[in-house]
């Protein structure tokens, strides 16, 4: 007779043939015995967190970090719906996710039992699927499906919900074999015919452009190669989304920085003027493409994207290529390469005065900023943070808001998987529990979480998770006192009326630290920074760095609402140079 | 200039609708159903109507039609998202135009009036193949299977035979000839 196993065992079992090391999670009565069973399994390191909101961004930025998913366990009721938040943002983010919830026993769902919540019913619009066991026999099987779903097609979160009844029962496990076809749901179904049209379409073009996203990095490091020999081997353009940044090196004369709401001045009109854009792997979010009927009016699009739904969405594509990035980039880069031997030689001529055109945008130098010797600004400190942490290989997390663009526009990334923010959902609070998931994944490295200081408030409390497994984050707060990107939303458009958007009351952040148990360092000066950031990179253990910078800087350049991408508005000093008027005064 | 006091954009030119009617094979499982209709209301498809039911008891299908209007671009994302649910197993989209396929509702009518308007009735109802259900002196229970507009038009021109209640299915489709939708 075969060995019986608990539902609680099962569970553990899974995650060992899934090979799971960490699970983010926070204990309560309906999980109790899955958090019995965790002394049995070694392989399996439990982080307990403090809030799990915080599991959820924790395990994201596990799984942005190391392309594996991330996995959280929580309680029913309260337990679940604090991580909807979370699960929300891995949804919008395509970011895999497992999370396990308990649930009351079979028997009292449905009776409003105590910390009983509809948690399935609540989380199905924010999963990919979920699943309730009501059978003990069905929880291995489910267990790996749940896998399944979350990593394979367009990433994103799933949910297991166990009733603690469940959890006790006993049933043979069912050994995982992991099959080839899955679901139906991977979606790799392109044609040679797509490619020679890729390709025609590359030779044919004058004013082409790549603009990329997050699939790129979804795909695995390997899609990155791939794209940087692409686009080496076209001479093309390329710019990318938020997401995307990393998968492309930031310092290469072929890119042109970000695009879209904050994206670079040259990024924005060559989107608006190319006559072909190549979209590898980004859904043409509405902060990217401003006003959708005047966006890149000219141009032949190709989508490429592995999700059949974000094809013609909202743009409409001439041709569509659904399938992985990776091998959609391998067959492009083969046909090229067989077709059309030293094509960016070749093609040099063709583009050249695209290239002029984009050096041109450029000179506009669109991310410069005015200066300051007596208060720090806050481009300056990301500059400094990223000059100073750039020969190592840094990990960067943001919250959300002015300084997660000032990040995305002056920290440079050149390698993929180095950069976890909230995009699709824009979560506030995101970035502090996200290094915490990005450390535990790389203990060795650095982990910087770049802040505002409204935003880190919203999940401080894991600063507490990081010095109880001597995580040694640097949050990197930019102290404005201000919601920033909120008041300057009220300085453009709602004529200076700062409400509710200053904070008036806030702690005095080295001191928190210090109760944390952690350490805390201020910069208040340009001339002390650079040792201060030293001072923090030569700290071993997490560290909140208050940097109190220009509390009225705003973030530039900047696509005001409704706008197509060729009416940008840039920062005070080309204002200066060139005084704005007519329509762009109202916009000021 | 207006001055747009919104950090979105300007919602764009409006487009025709059309009404299509899409057809889903499911996994018969809790939750399916709130799956689906769920899709609907979180992205803001219309639902006009609904049918659902277990159509193969062996391998655990049911079948959901449901009636909708949309753009284009919209029915094309309607089928896109449905196709992405995990107990999906395939979607069929037919155009309320289409000669090829069958679509139709069932109604049932409750008359209570004399003998003479009861008879009346009927007769109103002879082209939607009416079914006698129930039968007392002073009330008839008629069934009909009609189109959608048809029994809309029937439920208006009725009132005044004694019509007292209405209750009606949505629509379900099939299409013509020997070709089965794989």
């Amino acid at each position: 007779m075969p060995k019986l196993y608990s539902g609680a065992e099962i569970v553990f079992k899974c995650l060992e043939d899934q090979n799971v090391s960490h699970i983010f999670g926070y204990p309560g009565g309906a999980v109790l015995p899955i958090y019995d069973e965790l002394k049995n399994f070694n392989s399996i390191k439990h982080i307990l967190v403090r809030h799990e909101q915080g599991a959820g961004h924790a395990a994201e930025g596990y799984a942005r970090s190391t392309g594996k998913p991330g996995v959280l366990l929580v309680t029913s009721g309260p337990g679940a719906t604090n991580a909807v938040t979370a699960l929300t943002d891995a949804y919008m983010d395509s970011v895999p996710l497992v999370c396990i919830t308990g649930q009351v026993p079979t028997h009292l769902i449905g009776t409003d039992a105590f910390q009983e919540c509809d948690t399935t019913g609540i989380t199905r619009p924010c999963t990919k699927h979920n699943w309730l066991v009501k059978d003990i026999n069905d929880l291995s099987e489910i267990m790996h499906k749940a896998f399944e779903v979350a990593t394979t097609g367009r990433p994103g979160p799933v949910l297991v919900d166990i009733p603690k009844d469940i959890q006790f029962q006993k049933t043979k496990y069912k050994n995982y074999r992991k099959v080839k076809k899955l679901n139906g749901k991977s979606h790799d179904n392109f044609s040679q015919k797509n490619i020679d049209e890729l390709i025609k379409l590359i030779s044919k073009a004058k004013k082409p452009i790549f603009y990329t996203g997050g699939g790129v990095i979804n795909s695995g490091p390997k899609a990155s190669e791939l794209l940087r020999e692409l686009v080496y081997s076209t001479g093309f353009p390329i710019t990318s989304t938020l997401q995307g940044l990393g998968c492309f090196p930031a310092d290469d004369n072929q890119f042109l920085g970000m695009l879209g709401m904050h994206g670079t001045y040259e990024a924005n009109n060559a989107m608006y003027s190319c006559d072909l854009m190549i979209n590898i792997g980004a859904r043409f979010d509405d902060r990217i493409t401003g006003k959708i009927d005047e966006f890149s009016p000219k141009s032949k699009k190709v989508h490429i994207d592995i999700d059949p739904s974000s094809i013609n969405k909202n743009v409409k594509v001439d041709l569509p290529i659904v399938g992985d990035i990776q091998s959609v980039l391998a067959s492009a880069l083969k046909t090229l390469k067989k077709s059309k031997k030293n094509f960016s030689k070749s093609n040099k001529h063709q583009i050249s005065s695209w290239w002029e055109k984009i050096q041109k945008w450029r000179s506009k130098r669109s991310l410069d900023y005015i200066g300051s010797e007596e208060t720090i600004k806050p481009q300056y400190a990301i500059e400094r943070l990223y000059e100073l942490t750039k020969d190592k290989d840094t990990y960067i997390t943001t919250e959300v808001g002015q300084h997660q663009m000032w990040a995305a526009q002056h920290y440079k990334f050149n390698k993929p998987n180095r950069w976890m923010t909230s995009g699709g959902l824009g979560t506030m609070g995101y970035g502090l529990p996200a290094a915490v998931g990005v450390q535990i994944a790389h203990p060795k490295k650095l982990v910087v979480d770049i802040a505002g200081e409204a935003s880190v408030l919203m999940t401080m409390q894991e600063m507490s998770t990081a010095v109880q497994y001597n995580l040694p984050i640097k949050i990197f707060i930019l102290n404005n006192e201000y919601m920033g990107m909120v008041r300057q939303w009220q300085e453009l458009l709602h004529d200076k009326n700062y409400s509710e958007s200053y904070t008036a009351a806030l702690p005095d952040f080295v001191k928190m630290a210090e109760a944390y148990g952690c350490v805390g360092i201020r910069a208040k000066t340009p001339e002390e920074l650079d040792d201060k950031i030293i001072e923090m990179l030569n700290t071993d253990r997490p560290v909140i760095f208050d940097c109190l910078v220009d509390k009225q800087e705003n973030c530039f350049p900047m696509i005001p609402s409704g706008k197509p991408h060729n009416q940008m508005l840039l920062g005070p000093k080309d204002q200066k140079d060139k005084k704005i008027t007519g329509k762009g005064r109202t916009l000021v | 200039m207006a001055n747009s006091k919104s950090a979105y954009s300007i919602a764009g030119k409006k487009q025709k609708n059309d009404t299509h009617i899409i057809v889903v094979w499911v996994d018969n499982e809790a939750g399916v159903l709130a799956r689906v209709v769920g899709l609907f209301s979180g992205r803001g498809y219309n639902i006009e109507s609904l049918a659902v039911a277990e159509v193969d008891q062996k391998e655990n299908i049911s079948r959901i039609t449901i009636v909708t209007t949309g753009t284009p671009q919209v029915i094309d994302q309607i089928k896109l998202q449905l196709k992405k649910l995990v107990p999906v197993h395939k979607v069929a989209d037919f155009k309320r135009e289409d000669k090829n396929v069958i679509f139709k509702e069932m109604a049932l009518f409750k008359f209570v009036a004399n003998n003479e308007k009861l008879i009346k009735a009927f007769k109103a109802c002879k082209n939607y193949n009416p079914v006698v259900l129930d039968k007392t002196k002073k009330s008839k229970v008629i069934q009909i299977t009609a189109l959608r507009r048809e029994i809309d038009k029937m439920s208006k021109n009725l009132t005044k035979f004694g019509l007292v209640s209405v209750s009606r299915t949505g629509a379900v489709a099939m299409t013509r000839g020997s070709d089965v939708f794989k």
